[in-house]
């Protein structure tokens, strides 16, 4: 009787949690497709952002994922081979087990003060004081919104990438090893081509995590409205400037929602916003979890 | 192809042909023996990639040196009673003690009380709230669903967790704080209570994983012996599952708690953010990391409400790192005990 009574429980709890994200994504759908057109996929923001698309703020939002994703995989990827290639069991690759999971654990709030605190006004005026740039460095820019964002997502991409590492069986690289192999080569040659697909895995989840965080950009280079895309030309070729400001699809609900000057008659705007975000990290978190329970599948049958 | 060719058979006509091309007639015409590796690039490898290793040690050593070093300066330009309260006087002149935050103005008053009571007046019921469907939800996973049933529901929730923290602060703000104002008929639209609701959204996966992480590790041995005495399902789970998981559940939503507490987007979304000293939860509050969000962009580059903003960071990173270390050791000791 109790067991039946407990057992149902836990059926609803978990019927009630899925519930929820139905729901959401029916009232986003419900609201955010009225809205979704050609039109607002490409143009820009009009008529004192009350009217218009949100292109600039799809092309910040890629922008600024792919720079930090740029900035973070050689750092991710190189400290989990280290951590499990070279590292052993020392007091050191302990250190810093326990340092990447207390970054996990940090705020993003804590971000966004830190990216403020250290790459702008420290990193960035220090390097305007030293190439006598005037303030180029020293303000708010794609660049330190994306290492900000990097530090944010590092620890994920430094687990998923161990977890893909881990899961290469150690007799092949054994086999490497009796061939002559030095370790570079084993990792390079034999463990990296096999982990290849979880350390994807990790890049994609990085991605969306990244696209979908606000607090640590709020001061380190997002815009309310930017007239002009972050672009710069060199020799004539248009590429994206690091040192703008940008806009953001995040920050555009964020602001949109409390400091738009008619926050009701822009909701229409907000939700088609907020559609075009999730469907872009669902998009990006369906295809991290089909790979990986696909690859953990083929690891349970192969080994 | 062109190389199978090429090779060893330089006087053909063919060969000729192919030594026409520079980049093709210049094939060895032995079978290449695998180069040996100088020393000094696989040091190079080792040293970049330990220096990756270290960085994530670097960083956080920076993220507490910053917020330390402004923090600090606060702390030295902030009388420390200001923190708790201001002591102004009333309208007839008598000195009366204030616990307000507001760093502009005047007379700038700087009581963390009301951001604490705010922050802890979400994080609690939000842990609440996630705790019990978090458990429930992890309990349901490990012990009770079908593999059909687990492999709906898991990336179901999974995707949940996926959902941007201000997507859910949005939804709060547009239709939750409207939905609970009309059922419960609260003074404010905003209030903690809505804003616990969506942080609860958030943490609900996060403790359903880690409870589902728990219960897994215990041992089927554990299991089947009780099976093996006669116990039903729900006796195995409540006398065995359960009791064996028990600290692995509890670090979990301790862990929920710290995620609560250092939620951003949601509170300043959907909270009302109003500094109030209150134990109200359909209040409007203001938390920690909403005071941060809102000021800190506006303030002067190192002024004193700047730092300040750094202090609070200070002291919200120190309680969600405690959080964290408390939780660790939770866990500790569970894989301790579990451990054969």
């Amino acid at each position: 009787m109790l067991g039946a009574l407990f057992e149902g429980l836990c059926r609803g709890l978990s019927m009630l949690t899925a519930l929820a994200l139905i729901g959401i994504l029916a009232i986003i759908v419900w609201n955010g497709a009225r809205v979704i057109s050609w039109e607002f996929l490409v143009s820009a923001p009009t008529g004192g952002m009350a009217h218009g698309g949100i292109f600039p703020a799809i092309f910040g939002t890629i922008c600024i994922t792919l720079l930090m994703l740029l900035m973070v995989l050689p750092l991710g990827v190189g400290a989990a081979i280290y951590l499990v290639e070279y590292a052993g069991r020392g007091l050191g690759p302990r250190i810093i087990r326990a340092a990447v999971n207390n970054l996990a654990g940090v705020p993003s709030i804590v971000f966004g003060l830190f990216g403020l605190g250290f790459f702008i006004l420290f990193v960035g005026r220090n390097l305007d004081r030293v190439l006598q740039t005037g303030l180029l460095f020293g303000q708010p820019a794609m660049l330190w919104a994306a290492a900000t964002l990097a530090i944010l997502v590092l620890p994920v991409v430094i687990v998923s990438t161990e977890e893909a590492l881990r899961a290469v069986p150690r007799s092949h690289r054994e086999a490497g090893f009796a061939l002559g192999a030095t370790r570079w080569r084993v990792v390079r040659q034999i463990v990296l081509p096999q982990a290849y697909p979880g350390i994807l895995t990790g890049a994609i989840l990085s991605i969306s995590r990244g696209a979908g965080e606000t607090a640590p950009i709020l001061f380190t280079g997002c815009a309310y409205f930017l007239p002009r895309l972050p672009l710069t030309h060199v020799f004539g070729v248009p590429m994206v400037n690091p040192l703008d400001q940008f806009m953001e699809l995040s920050y555009h609900i964020f602001i949109m929602a409390t400091q738009s000057t008619d926050a009701q008659l822009t909701r229409p705007i907000q939700y088609g916003t907020t559609l075009v975000l999730v469907a872009l990290t669902f998009a990006l978190n369906l295809t991290a979890i089909i790979a990986r329970n696909r690859g953990r599948r083929q690891r349970v049958t192969t080994s | 192809m062109w190389s199978l060719m090429g090779r060893g058979s330089g006087t053909s006509a063919l060969g000729e042909a192919i030594a026409e091309f520079p980049a093709i007639g210049s094939l060895p015409s032995a079978p290449r023996r695998p180069r040996r590796r100088r020393e000094w690039d696989e040091v190079l490898i080792e040293t970049g990639v330990r220096l990756a290793g270290y960085i994530a040690v670097i960083l956080i050593g920076l993220i507490f040196a910053f917020l330390l070093k402004e923090g600090i300066q606060a702390l030295l330009r902030i009388p420390l009673s200001e923190f708790l309260g201001t002591t102004v006087l009333d309208y007839q002149g008598n000195p009366k003690v204030v616990r307000l935050w507001q760093p502009v103005g005047d007379a700038p008053k700087y009581s963390l009380l009301p951001l604490l009571t705010g922050s802890f007046l979400v994080a609690v019921p939000a842990t609440i709230l996630a705790g019990i469907f978090g458990v429930g939800t992890g309990v349901y996973l490990a012990e009770l669903a079908s593999v059909r049933t687990r492999e709906i529901l898991k990336p179901l929730i999974e995707l949940l967790a996926g959902i941007p923290t201000v997507v859910i602060g949005f939804l709060c703000l547009a239709a939750l704080g409207t939905f609970v104002q009309e059922a419960l008929g609260t003074t404010f639209r905003l209030n903690a209570f809505v804003g616990a609701i969506g942080v609860a959204l958030v943490t609900v996966p996060l403790i359903a994983s880690l409870t589902e992480d728990a219960l897994r590790a215990v041992p089927d041995e554990l299991r089947s012996a009780a099976y093996g005495l006669g116990s039903t399902r729900w006796q195995v789970i409540a006398r065995v599952s359960l009791p064996a998981a028990v600290s692995g559940i509890a670090a979990a939503c301790i862990l929920g708690m710290g995620r609560a507490l250092g939620e951003t987007m949601i509170v300043l979304l959907a909270t009302g953010n109003a500094a109030l000293i209150t134990l109200d939860v359909f209040s409007s509050v203001r938390t920690m990391t909403a005071t941060i969000a809102s000021e800190l962009g506006a303030v002067v580059q190192g002024g004193e409400q700047y730092q300040a903003l750094f202090l609070v960071g200070g002291l919200l990173l120190t309680i969600t790192f405690t959080i964290n270390v408390i939780a660790e050791l939770v866990l500790e000791r569970m894989r301790r005990r579990l451990a054969p």
